[in-house]
């Protein structure tokens, strides 16, 4: 039936409108698909232009050095220095993949290569669960059972950049674990025979052949991770103790970036105040841009 | 006694519930090339990854029978860390790891234990040389393996696996990736590499195995129609499927 009614439509002209008809049809699915294609683009345009549109003259009217280099943050006299804010953020992203990474990986390498799969089938699961709890869940966690933990081994109240660096450990460890897996599993069946054939072991063909070969992946993963520790603001707020002072000890207390734009934005008065917080928007967009930048330049070099 | 470097008596091979191999009964000679041909799905390939045990790799196989080098058991009485050192293995497809050359050859010695640079540079040199590649990659030994052409990556997967300094050399139809002048160059190492080594090679080529082998042995359907010497097996062969299969009735 539809392969005359194909044949028909070069021959007969009642059909012609019909074809006439889907073409329209086509080309109408095919623009809603673009406008939704495009949403993602407005939004990250206007988004970006509102945080630049605030932010931009707080910076240019506080000074750009004053602002990120000065640890005075004192909103009244209009002294707003957000120096301790880029340290905290700093500390608490680096603290966690220094934790988080080495735990992700050995994990990665764990699921990709070592476990049974019956094993398997109770770990992949629980990573994915990971990645599912709510950011303000695992803030509670750190409020109720690792701050009180730290407090009794440490002293000092128990929240500050360790709590911190703890639960961004955690928070991080399915990015981690889940893009490096597939980088290792992407790792040529062939580079692991040639290894083994030669009579290296299990572990040694892990570390010395299949690990390298899937870096660029494993890169991927750890610039995710610090995006994802660097823009965390719920869990951080609960534990990090949030106050405003360079740490000089892991058990300081600490107020990150995002944890200062959520806390001060329900209280700021509008103005220089309120624009200043779009302002820490704007050097927080430019961490995130530059780890972007950074990963597409490692993601196009897999391609080599 | 006798010269033969591997025996196989009564191999049974299964994976899962398909035998893959039944019943081979085989004598390797000790500096000679073996030659095993058949049809593709024959078990050629598979058999000969039983004599390094690589078929460990693939879940769910089971063997019957045993496989000794000199003498002892491979899958009962040596470790198969040190079996695969002394038995090293080509593949079809040139598999170098994406590291330099030098580092590729340097791979296994280092996995064995060595790290004295001067001890791997010595290694590195004449296992290259023993390949015959270190005049084409002698000035770049720090470039990346991958920049290399086909022939040359199979070249060096042979260097790579000479530098752990094996008894026996398996090659998995090496040149069947590779253009006929590459092809060229592996046979007559090949040629080169039996005064040291014990060589089995799969090759679906028969000429391939007429030209550069001492013994063959014909596969088919997961058994060995026949084994013997190369030239008997090519001018007065026994079996009338050897005798189908080379005048290439099939296959």
């Amino acid at each position: 039936m539809e392969a005359t009614e194909l044949n028909n439509e070069y021959e007969s002209r009642p059909n012609m409108s019909k074809s006439k008809w889907t073409e329209i049809w086509e080309k109408i699915v095919e623009i809603i698909f673009f406008l939704s294609a495009c949403m993602a683009i407005v939004s990250i345009a206007i988004i970006t232009f509102f945080i630049f549109i605030k932010g931009v003259p707080a910076i240019a009217e506080i000074g750009l050095f004053d602002f990120i280099f000065k640890t005075d943050w004192y909103p009244e006299a209009e002294i707003l220095g957000i120096g301790a804010m880029i340290v905290a953020s700093i500390y608490a992203t680096l603290g966690s993949i220094i934790i988080g990474v080495p735990i992700g990986l050995l994990t990665a390498v764990f699921i990709a290569e070592l476990a049974p799969d019956w094993m398997i089938k109770i770990i992949k699961p629980a990573v994915e669960l990971l990645a599912g709890i709510p950011s303000v869940v695992y803030g509670f966690f750190g409020l109720v059972i690792i701050v009180p933990i730290i407090d009794r081994t440490f002293g000092g109240g128990g929240n500050g950049l360790l709590a911190a660096i703890i639960i961004l450990s955690f928070m991080i460890l399915p990015t981690i674990i889940n893009i490096s897996v597939t980088a290792l599993k992407a790792v040529p069946r062939e580079y692991k025979e040639g290894s083994l054939a030669m009579g290296a072991s299990h572990i040694q063909t892990i570390f010395k052949v299949m690990i390298p070969a899937a870096k660029s992946g494993i890169f991927a993963a750890i610039i995710l991770g610090i995006g994802r520790a660097i823009g965390e603001t719920m869990a951080v707020i609960l534990v990090a103790g949030n106050s405003i002072q360079i740490p000089f000890s892991i058990l300081d207390r600490v107020r990150p970036m995002t944890a200062h734009i959520a806390l001060e934005m329900s209280y700021a008065a509008p103005g220089l105040h309120e624009n200043s917080l779009f302002a820490t928007g704007v050097i927080l967009f430019i961490f995130i841009m530059i780890l972007n930048i950074v990963l597409n330049f490692i993601t196009s070099k897999v391609g080599e | 006694m006798n010269n033969f470097k591997i025996s196989v008596k009564d191999l049974d091979l299964f994976y899962g519930d398909f035998q893959a191999l039944k019943g081979i009964n085989l004598d390797i000679e000790e500096r000679k090339i073996t030659a095993l041909i058949g049809p593709s799905g024959c078990g050629k390939s598979t058999f000969l990854k039983t004599l390094n045990r690589m078929n460990d790799l693939i879940e769910g196989v089971k063997i019957n029978g045993n496989v000794k080098l000199d003498g002892l058991d491979i899958y009962k009485n040596i470790d198969v860390i040190k079996l695969r050192k002394r038995v090293g293995m080509v593949f079809q497809k040139p598999n170098p790891f994406p590291m330099s050359i030098y580092d590729n050859v340097a791979y296994g010695p280092r996995a064995h234990g060595v790290k004295q640079k001067s001890v791997l540079d010595e290694i590195v040199e004449k296992s290259l040389r023993s390949a015959a590649i270190w005049d084409e990659v002698k000035d770049r030994l720090k470039k990346n393996a991958l920049g290399l052409s086909g022939g040359q990556q199979q070249r060096l997967c042979i260097a790579r696996a000479l530098a752990v300094e094996p008894e026996v050399l398996l090659m998995d139809e090496p040149t069947s990736a590779l253009d006929p002048i590459a092809t060229g160059k592996i046979e007559e190492l090949t040629e080169e590499l039996k005064r040291d080594y014990t060589i089995v090679i799969v090759t679906h080529s028969m000429q391939q195995a007429g030209r550069i082998s001492d013994n063959t042995a014909f596969f088919l359907l997961g058994e060995m129609i026949e084994f013997g010497e190369t030239k008997t097996i090519f001018s007065t062969p026994e079996d009338k499927r050897t005798e189908d299969y080379i005048t290439g009735r099939f296959g």
